[in-house]
């Protein structure tokens, strides 16, 4: 079986651009627009964020969309379907991204089984911890072949990111700073330190820079250490302004990708 | 013992440490030398003096004469409300910051709903001279509002929570966000016996000293350390645990935890999580939890700021999964009620939190000679504005 985002990182491709967005957010429908702007514009992965009522990483702005979203109405069954609207045109990968509750409570192998079904390739479960992965998730992951993303962060010790490098089947997710979400300036020397330590590591897995990416300058500097970045604070606030979500995303992926190209 | 924390965090099918990367290594820091910096014997000593010296230690077990003509039985009332800053929040608040400073930490952050976890913390910061962040609830701030000049009055900084409910559960949230971005500095101090491992069973330990000095003083009182029942009352549940720590292995005593019911256990207006919750992950473990069918947290409500959660600690979980601790629930007029009636028959005004647990009295049917403890959590000192506008007395 193939799975996108292993075959994306195969090729060898650089200056990866993955844009992280909540669902149902601004609008309800909003979603499957979003996307297909997104691959139109140059972005190589989608993040589509579930949202939850306790984000407890995310900063004020995923924190507020996750809030538009749910009054909005977006559950996890109504996301599976707006992927498979999704995938009718969109080719590149599609990652889901969220807390492990609403997965729990939707059933972890009928969550498997529907996501990839709906056109899934990956997930990011930020606050589900090694051991239960291993214990319940991974053969189910593994069966429906979605891939697994875990988080590394500047305090991780070189011990748990080799065993993350090996428990990861398609890329690791480095957070640039010790921090909750959120876009910020320019990366600090120590964040540079730390992005070159990974770099030195020279994993299994190739990484994606995320938290604090906002524009080509932070895109660009993080790409140059990773495999690319990803953005997602930055964008939802794009959003939240937007008056034509479709046109904006297209426009905001080529203004990441064009300026970010050496 | 048959029902503490196994090795990896978990009592049952519940617990663990369900927490973003960005907080492991605070964690495993904290799980790796809890227990033998807890255990040593520096520390013993220094924990106990501080609960004997400042808290006030042991706390009376007090026998209620008119509560026990009343309800034909034997009560005892264990007076955590005596405790030093009006509740039991203090044991586990002298436990963490001598833990912290072994740890080498410099600044504190807290939660509080009711406050009183709030004060506890801000209290031992002064005391140790500490930085003291505190986050509440905009809603709890203005209900609770002589524990937010309290906390202010002791040196610490009380921030509002704006998301959500604006409640414990906010507060909660943000306080982790603040661990997540000040790593290395600051511990975090957990006011309940929930949070990822291995909070709720450090928190278990330090509250610990309730059901100790119970079995002493019973002994002393009756001729054997066993009560037939144990009630306190559960928000997160840590004056439960305390309470119930030393006796989950006398499966002959009854242990009772009473919920908060708010206006009814299916008004949509309740915090009843065992009777309406279901397994799920918050605030950094699995356990039992109040939540829409997509796993959205659903906003708890009580009377009591200190019982307004939607959770209930792992321990609590487990303990009503096997059927270890009977789990009821009782009202806002019932807590009140109960509230009122222990002031006018024995002179005590309790915290709204604690009379959940005397409202649950009167759904058992005792015998004469039954033994009852019933933890007194804290006093009503805080909670005068909500009896004031109750209004029926």
């Amino acid at each position: 079986m193939k799975n996108r985002i292993k075959d994306l990182f195969a090729s060898g491709k650089g200056n990866i651009l993955s844009v992280f967005y909540t669902a149902g957010f601004p609008t309800l429908d909003s979603t499957a627009a979003i996307a297909t702007a997104l691959e139109k514009g140059g972005a190589d992965i989608i993040e589509i964020g579930i949202p939850y009522s306790d984000p407890v990483a995310d900063g004020p702005t995923i924190q507020e969309s996750n809030k538009v979203a749910l009054e909005n109405g977006v559950t996890l069954p109504k996301i599976l379907e707006q992927v498979k609207l999704i995938r009718k045109t969109v080719k590149i990968p599609i990652i889901l991204m969220g807390y492990v509750n609403p997965v729990m409570q939707y059933g972890i192998e009928r969550f498997a089984k529907d996501a990839a079904t709906a056109g899934v390739d990956g997930v990011i479960l930020p606050d589900l911890p090694m051991d239960a992965f291993l214990a319940e998730y991974k053969t189910t992951f593994e069966a429906a072949n979605l891939s697994n993303t875990f988080l590394i962060s500047p305090t991780t010790s070189e011990e748990r990111i080799r065993k993350i490098d090996n428990e990861t089947d398609g890329f690791i997710y480095a957070v640039s700073a010790s921090s909750i979400t959120g876009a910020r300036g320019e990366f600090a020397d120590t964040q540079l330190q730390y992005f070159d330590r990974l770099k030195k590591m020279k994993l299994k897995n190739p990484f994606l820079i995320g938290f604090g990416i906002s524009d080509h300058t932070t895109f660009a500097k993080a790409s140059s250490y990773g495999a690319g970045a990803i953005v997602g604070s930055a964008f939802i606030n794009l959003l939240k302004k937007s008056t034509n979500v479709a046109a904006d995303s297209e426009a905001f992926a080529i203004s990441l990708k064009n300026n970010a190209k050496s | 013992m048959k029902y503490t924390v196994n090795e990896k965090g978990y009592y049952g099918k519940f617990g663990g440490a369900y927490i973003p990367e960005m907080l492991y290594p605070n964690v495993e820091e904290l799980r790796t030398r809890y227990l033998d910096i807890i255990y040593e014997e520096g520390f013993q000593k220094e924990f106990h003096k501080l609960l004997r010296d400042y808290v006030g230690r042991p706390t009376p077990l007090y026998l209620a004469k008119r509560l026990s003509e009343k309800y034909g039985a034997t009560i005892y009332l264990k007076r955590e409300d005596l405790c030093h800053t009006g509740a039991h929040k203090v044991n586990n608040t002298i436990g963490q910051i001598l833990l912290a400073k072994r740890l080498g930490k410099q600044k504190i952050i807290a939660e509080t709903g009711a406050g009183q976890h709030g004060v506890a913390t801000a209290t031992v910061c002064a005391l140790m001279g500490m930085e003291c962040i505190v986050y509440m609830g905009k809603i709890d701030m203005e209900r609770q509002r002589p524990n937010v000049e309290r906390m202010r009055i002791l040196g610490a900084t009380v921030v509002p929570a704006l998301s959500g409910s604006m409640t414990l559960k906010d507060a909660t949230n943000e306080a982790m966000r603040h661990w997540i971005n000040n790593p290395t500095d600051t511990h975090y101090i957990i006011g309940s016996v929930v949070g990822p491992h291995p909070y709720p069973d450090m928190v278990a330990r330090f509250q610990s000293v309730i059901s100790e000095e119970m079995r002493k003083q019973l002994q002393e009182e009756i001729g054997n350390p066993y009560p037939d029942y144990v009630f306190a009352c559960v928000g997160g549940g840590s004056n439960a645990a305390g309470a119930f720590y030393h006796f989950l292995d006398d499966e002959h005593v009854t242990l009772v935890a009473s919920e908060a019911a708010g206006k009814g256990v299916d008004s949509g207006e309740s915090a009843a999580t065992t009777a309406l919750g279901k397994p799920g992950v918050l605030h950094g473990s699995k356990t039992i939890l109040m939540q829409t069918e997509d796993g959205q947290v659903v906003e708890p409500y009580s009377i009591s700021a200190g019982l307004d959660y939607p959770g209930i600690g792992p321990i609590h979980a487990h303990l009503f999964d096997v059927g270890r601790v009977k789990f009821v629930s009782a009202t806002d007029d019932e807590a009140m009620n109960a509230g009122l009636e222990l002031s006018r028959m024995e002179g005590i005004i309790p915290a709204i939190e604690s009379a959940h647990a005397l409202a649950a009295l009167n759904q058992f049917t005792f015998e004469k000679d039954d033994v009852v403890v019933v933890n007194l959590s804290g006093r009503g000192d805080k909670d005068l504005e909500t009896y004031i506008r109750w209004g029926k007395y």
